[in-house]
């Protein structure tokens, strides 16, 4: 089975000058739970942000090696065009639309899909089926609710547009342990009972290996390590070295 | 009380005043529509609305019936606008804020250059068939004119907001203004948006250029209304639809009541600077305005 999605040598930069990647290389398989892991400024985001062809908008561009998905360049598609070939962004920080409603948040992810009523309707009681909250929410501007909540609107926002490959970053950041515990389970529920890819940046690394099969660890703009999840977790050292093992343990 | 003649005589000042108020709203509101997606202060609003009186004037001038001349001025007024984000604002994306007020600024003159060497420059009458006489409500006049112009202004804001609740382009819309980044990665179409954006701006330009043409006369100075709105931005916030109409009504009432009032102590012709000094204070005390963006977040 070929990969989804394919890192090859990737390097990028900022401004033309500002080098944030130098070499990473990965794989993401259908039906995949993968995990990107790594420290603060390691890259992460820069990835994520050049999988959707998001760079350019954020005054980056990938300078040498390809991303492929479903086996074409990444570059040769705007954003909107990954949204309607199925690969769909949650960026960091949430970025929901503040002043509109949890719902109109929710429809706004379907109609950068071009959905039609029908599609919108069962997109939101799928949304709403897997976080009850936000229906309770949904006439609340996004801007008035509490973080989680916020995630969960970024997320549902996403889902609304079918993703084929959902791709998150550090949908845990700024949240309570036990928001981030029910996110996770959440997203290990889309890959279990809908066979959805999903592609997960996280520096919290011990939630991130506990539900991905795979990770793959960036250091300093580089892959350096790749493997089966259990087998990270497992691996001593490597939560010491890489992944904050302190931190980690205490989780 | 009531029935005291001064009081009468205050309120019909205020109710003149809110009137030429909507007046104020109607050329702000343009600049706000194209503020609020492009992040972009549009001086060319201001050419619009007098390319937009001079095209009606010069085509009722050569016969064509009103509204015939209504609907070739609107489809050119839309075509404009939808032209100008094209070729002017889209290459210019991801430019700094002062390089798009600039480009505007230069595309002001193009099109009040453009206006007159089409039409002329000579000064035209403006006959929307709606007469100034004043009627009598309980004592106090108001202008059938001004209250009509009011009714144009408000029909034209309802619609504007029906369509930014409860359409899809109109959700987009909001999106864009709300984070601009975000709107882009959940796949909205900036371009389409902005183009949207830009036609109903070029909408809203005609209907601003026939009331004040109607009042005003049609002639070059009648670019000059967007002076008039620029203490109303302030007041309002350069981001809402909303703080454009009040502020519009604020103004519009305060100076009429100012010019009435304050003006003999100071010998008279306060209305002219009267908003100007309003928009000074608020930049002080209250620097995004009275009703301009407040992050909606909780800490």
């Amino acid at each position: 089975m070929s990969a989804l999605l394919a890192f090859e040598n990737v390097a990028a930069s900022y401004n033309g000058a500002i080098a944030a990647l130098h070499g990473v290389s990965l794989e993401v398989r259908a039906g995949d739970f993968a995990a990107l892991l790594g420290a603060n400024g390691a890259g992460k985001t820069t990835l994520l942000k050049a999988v959707s062809n998001l760079l350019p908008a954020a005054g980056g561009r990938i300078t040498s090696g390809r991303i492929l998905f479903d086996g074409r360049d990444v570059t040769s598609h705007s954003p909107a065009e990954h949204i309607r070939r199925g690969l769909v962004p949650v960026l960091e920080g949430r970025r929901c639309f503040k002043s509109l409603t949890i719902e109109e948040n929710l429809v706004a992810g379907a109609v950068g899909r071009g959905f039609g009523r029908g599609q919108v309707t069962r997109g939101l009681e799928v949304v709403y089926a897997l976080f009850p909250r936000l229906k309770e929410r949904r006439r609340v501007a996004a801007g008035l609710t509490s973080g989680g909540e916020q995630q969960m609107a970024a997320i549902g926002r996403g889902l609304m547009a079918a993703p084929r490959l959902f791709v998150l970053d550090e949908p845990s950041m700024g949240l309570a342990p036990l928001v981030v515990a029910e996110i996770f389970e959440a997203l290990s529920r889309l890959n279990r009972e809908m066979g959805m890819t999903l592609l997960v940046a996280e520096q919290n690394s011990s939630i991130a290996l506990k539900h991905a099969h795979h990770a793959t660890v960036i250091e300093n703009g580089r892959s350096t390590l790749s493997g089966a999840a259990a087998d990270l977790a497992a691996r001593d050292d490597i939560r010491d070295r890489y992944l904050g093992g302190k931190v980690a343990a205490l989780a | 009380m009531m029935d005291s003649p001064e009081l009468l005589f205050a309120v019909e000042v205020a109710v003149g005043g809110l009137l030429s108020g909507v007046m104020y709203a109607l050329v702000a509101i343009g600049f706000v529509l194209i503020y609020k997606t492009s992040g972009v202060l549009n001086f060319a609003q201001g050419a619009m609305v007098l390319f937009a009186a001079l095209t009606f004037v010069s085509l009722v001038e050569r016969q064509v019936p009103f509204w015939a001349a209504i609907a070739v001025t609107l489809v050119i007024m839309a075509g404009l606008g939808f032209a100008i984000e094209r070729t002017v604002l889209r290459p210019l994306s991801n430019r700094s804020p002062m390089t798009l007020f600039m480009a505007t600024l230069g595309l002001s003159y193009v099109i009040e250059g453009a206006a007159q060497l089409i039409w002329g420059t000579q000064v035209h009458r403006l006959d929307l068939g709606v007469s100034n006489a004043p009627f009598e409500v309980g004592g106090i006049f108001i202008s059938t004119f001004d209250l009509v112009a009011a009714a144009i202004a408000a029909a034209m804001v309802s619609v504007l907001t029906l369509f930014f609740r409860y359409t899809r382009t109109g959700l987009s819309f909001r999106a864009v203004a709300d984070d601009t980044f975000a709107a882009i990665a959940v796949g909205l179409r900036l371009g389409r948006i902005q183009g949207t954006v830009w036609t109903a701006a070029g909408v809203v330009a005609l209907v601003a250029g026939l009331l004040w043409g109607a009042r005003l006369g049609v002639q070059f100075s009648l670019s000059l209304v967007v002076l008039k709105a620029l203490p109303v931005l302030v007041l309002g916030g350069f981001d809402s639809i909303v703080g454009a109409i009040v502020a519009g009504l604020v103004i519009g009432a305060t100076e009429k009541l100012a010019e009435v009032y304050l003006g003999p102590f100071v010998g008279g012709g306060i209305e002219s600077w009267f908003a100007y000094a309003v928009a000074l204070v608020v930049l002080l005390v209250r620097p995004s305005g009275l009703f301009g963006k407040k992050l909606v977040e909780r800490y």
